[in-house]
């Protein structure tokens, strides 16, 4: 483990909020108890993520479509006043004449590189592809050892086989000992490493299951909803996988997992992981109904965060504050935490609101309601 | 040629409703329009070059199936955002 914890963050934070119409900022105050909600900006513009790159502190990135127009990303260095569109957008590569090529239909995921790295940014998008900018955002190409390899058409499988909205590659993670040593996720398509900055890659799935899959221990194919790797800790990785929550340390080399010990009438289906980042053993899951036809509800209509302060060994429930009963689905990328210590944990739902805990999930309030269906909440510190 | 631009495409014409154009086939004419309205091509055809889905481009009358169709300077082009709505359509993720 890294002996360099980070200190707390006692500033104001911003949560970058992504919709179906368009992207909303709630800024806070340094007490995280005054909140005040801007925009939209983009109207109509579905905003599937958007991410403040730490390294400048200023410069954020929002991954975006509209209906008609496709897919491309947008640029603000001005915390989202001023958004100009990328220069060269995410695209796949032309096929040679008479062959098939991939057509992107939307940018889902946005990584800010190595920071060592300052301009390095990294996309993940549906159809399953992975980009890369070396200038702020303003360009894109795409990763050729991923998008071109061989395996690429086994490991992600047809159209039909991701998820409702297409299938899509997320959970950029980068080491942040070596900045070659990349992670990615896909839905479906299971989780893959690479050693050699993007060249390469390997599946990373034994001990998980895939148990809609007819192959018992397949090699790939699996359904990773969202995969984190502890910062302080890089060779630990946590996934909320379709089949329930997983823990991978490098060193056991096996997905093991955690969800076994949720309560039974709960389970272990979800999308969203956060981390501690200061505790590699502390994490928060959003649980959902994952039985027979997947309503993607909470189980039994009835809210919840889960954490485990053990690396998953028991989970406590925490929903003080949150409706008894509500049918919304809180996405993979909708749930966020601060740097704040007590940490603040942040979700948004389908149904349009946003909610917030100053005390690690302990009681929630609600910051915003009527907005568009939520589909992701980042929490970005100030520095003022 | 006159090309009649749809409003969610003015952000890229800079808010020009017609433009002037030049070229022997579609494919020419969206290439000299993206020289003098960087951007405004990969809105209309997808890396595969092929018109995006709810883009319809007609000439005089008549819609056009790709971007090899031949136009003449006396032609008039319509760029259309075709109607749509909803999520019942699973995306196309290829095009050959």
């Amino acid at each position: 483990m890294s002996d360099v914890t980070p200190v707390p963050a006692k500033g104001p934070v911003l949560l970058l909020i992504g919709t179906r119409k368009g992207a909303f900022f709630v800024r806070g105050d340094k007490t995280r108890r005054n909140w005040s909600l801007s925009g939209p900006v983009l109207l109509g513009h579905v905003a599937h993520h958007l991410v403040l790159d730490p390294r400048d502190g200023r410069t954020l990135l929002m991954a975006a479509r509209t209906g008609h127009l496709g897919p491309t990303v947008f640029r603000s260095t001005d915390l989202g006043k001023r958004w100009k569109e990328a220069k060269r957008p995410p695209a796949f590569s032309k096929a040679p004449e008479g062959k098939r090529g991939l057509v992107l239909d939307h940018v889902f995921w946005l990584t800010p590189g190595h920071p060592e790295q300052p301009d390095v940014w990294y996309a993940g998008s549906s159809p399953q592809g992975l980009f890369h900018s070396t200038d702020g955002g303003r360009t894109w190409t795409g990763v050729a050892g991923f998008n071109n390899h061989p395996m690429r058409e086994a490991w992600c499988g047809g159209a039909g086989d991701g998820t409702p909205d297409g299938p899509k590659l997320h959970s950029i993670n980068i080491d942040p000992r070596d900045a070659n040593h990349l992670y990615i996720a896909m839905s479906s398509g299971g989780v893959f490493e690479s050693v050699d900055g993007g060249k390469d890659w390997r599946p990373l799935n034994q001990g998980c299951a895939a148990d809609f899959l007819p192959t018992p221990d397949p090699e790939y194919g699996h359904d990773p909803h969202c995969v984190l790797l502890h910062p302080l800790m890089p060779d630990r990785l946590y996934q909320q996988n379709h089949c329930g929550i997983y823990r991978m340390d490098r060193s056991e080399g096996r997905w093991v997992r955690i969800g076994t010990a949720m309560p039974k009438r709960v389970g272990d289906i979800g999308f969203p992981l956060v981390l501690h980042p200061r505790d590699p053993d502390t994490l928060w899951v959003f649980p959902m109904d994952g039985t027979e036809v997947w309503p993607r509800t909470s189980p039994d209509g009835k809210p919840a965060c889960y954490v485990t302060r053990d690396a998953g060994k028991t989970w406590k429930r925490l929903d003080e504050g949150l409706p008894g009963r509500a049918w919304f689905t809180v996405k993979r990328q909708a749930m966020a935490g601060d740097l704040h210590e007590p940490m603040g944990l942040y979700f948004g739902t389908t149904s349009g609101e946003l909610w917030a805990s100053r005390n690690g999930g302990t009681s929630w309030t609600c910051l915003a309601s009527h907005l568009p269906e939520i589909y992701s909440v980042e929490a970005a510190e100030l520095a003022k | 040629m006159k090309v009649y631009i749809p409003t969610p495409l003015r952000s890229y014409t800079r808010k020009k409703a017609v433009i002037e154009a030049k070229g022997e086939t579609v494919g020419e004419l969206l290439a000299e329009m993206n020289r003098h309205y960087p951007g405004v091509r990969f809105r209309i055809v997808d890396e595969q070059d092929g018109i995006r889905r709810h883009i319809k481009i007609f000439v005089n009358d008549e819609q056009v199936p790709d971007l090899g169709t031949p136009v003449r300077p006396a032609d008039t082009v319509h760029i259309v955002c075709a109607l749509s709505g909803g999520v019942g359509f699973p995306p196309r993720h290829h095009r050959t």
